[in-house]
């Protein structure tokens, strides 16, 4: 087990490391000076591919080959996109699909 | 202002105020049952604030004492906020001393609202930004400071709860393929992250993902900009 300073040395570590993911954008390319070209055109086009990466990372643990085969998920995220594009309501989107995997989940599978 | 710019950021926080809830308590109870005080996932939920991290950072606190090796894993887990940074340098410009607050804050689900979110004419965007990332951190230490106190006590049936977060991400996905002409980057990211994923493994695709996303765009750098593909 560790001693307290060497927790509190490990957790300053981390927040460190943490601000300096957070950082050094804005500190390397500082608002005063014209940002780069190529660097304006990753901040354009990076997002949509990001959004795209979080999505899969938040199904990382889904098997296809496996259990349900992600089929609660299939269905769930088939919900929140049809109904993202019936009434383009953000919350109703998210909850109606977040609603629906945990009644599959608890009470179907 | 500020008034307003909180009434405009509020509703866009309110699916984050679910999955921060549950994810920060998960969190606090795992922390608790490692057998943390829950001044631990207070001050950590605090400062750190970077929820994938401080679950590692619990495994770091019962493992050796190996202080580089947790800077090398902070800066390769988190590595996807040096692409938010790039994406928020206009957005973020001209906030005054609140942007040093909203780089510190600027957590995954604070920079999807932020960089997608349509912020009325009359709202102070500086505000509307400060407010989402505050009361997404609220939340989150809310949370884990209520599971690290009552992580034992919990009985209801909260199995697939986290499900909030992907439902919120693929709607962000979905909006953010509205506002834009071309889907390029946005197919390239759901495709290349399913690759690495498959080959890579679960644990371990972040990484490979992102130089492969960095490479690929890199490489369109001019079709895509003739194209003119809007932010």
């Amino acid at each position: 087990m560790m001693s307290i300073t060497q927790q509190i040395i490990i957790i300053a570590v981390v927040v460190f490391g943490t601000m300096v993911t957070r950082f050094l954008p804005f500190l390397v390319f500082p608002a005063g000076k014209p940002t780069p070209k190529y660097i304006q055109y990753l901040g354009k086009v990076l997002p949509a591919a990001v959004f795209g990466l979080l999505i899969i990372y938040c199904l990382k643990n889904v098997s296809i080959f496996a259990g349900n085969h992600g089929i609660l998920e299939q269905i769930s995220i088939a919900l929140v996109v049809m109904l993202h594009l019936w009434k383009r309501q953000m919350l109703l989107s998210i909850a109606g699909g977040t609603i629906c995997y945990m009644l599959l989940i608890q009470f179907v599978f | 202002m500020k008034r307003r710019a909180l009434g405009a950021a509020f509703p866009y926080t309110i699916p984050i105020f679910a999955g921060f809830c549950f994810l920060g308590m998960t969190y606090g109870i795992y922390m608790n049952v490692s057998g943390f005080s829950f001044i631990y996932p207070m001050l950590m939920s605090m400062t750190i604030f970077a929820g994938s991290m401080e679950f590692v950072t619990v495994n770091m606190l019962l493992g050796v004492f190996n202080p580089l090796q947790a800077f090398l894993m902070t800066i390769m887990i988190n590595a996807r906020h040096l692409f938010y940074g790039i994406s928020m340098l206009d957005k973020y410009k001209g906030t005054g001393l609140k942007k040093c607050y909203l780089i510190y804050g600027m957590c995954d689900e604070s920079f999807s609202v932020n960089y997608t979110a349509d912020i009325p004419e009359d709202v102070d965007k500086g505000w509307f930004y400060f407010f989402v990332t505050l009361l997404n951190q609220c939340y989150w230490v809310f949370g884990a400071t209520l599971g690290g106190i009552f992580g034992s006590l919990i009985h209801f049936n909260t199995e697939g709860l986290d499900f909030v977060m992907t439902a919120m991400f693929v709607v962000i996905f979905m909006e953010q393929w509205m506002k834009e002409k071309k889907h390029t980057s946005a197919i390239l990211g759901l495709a290349i992250s399913l690759l690495c994923l498959i080959l890579f493994g679960a644990d371990r695709f972040m990484i490979p993902s992102m130089l492969a996303i960095l490479c690929v765009l890199t490489l369109l750098q001019k079709p895509l900009e003739k194209g003119g593909e809007p932010a």
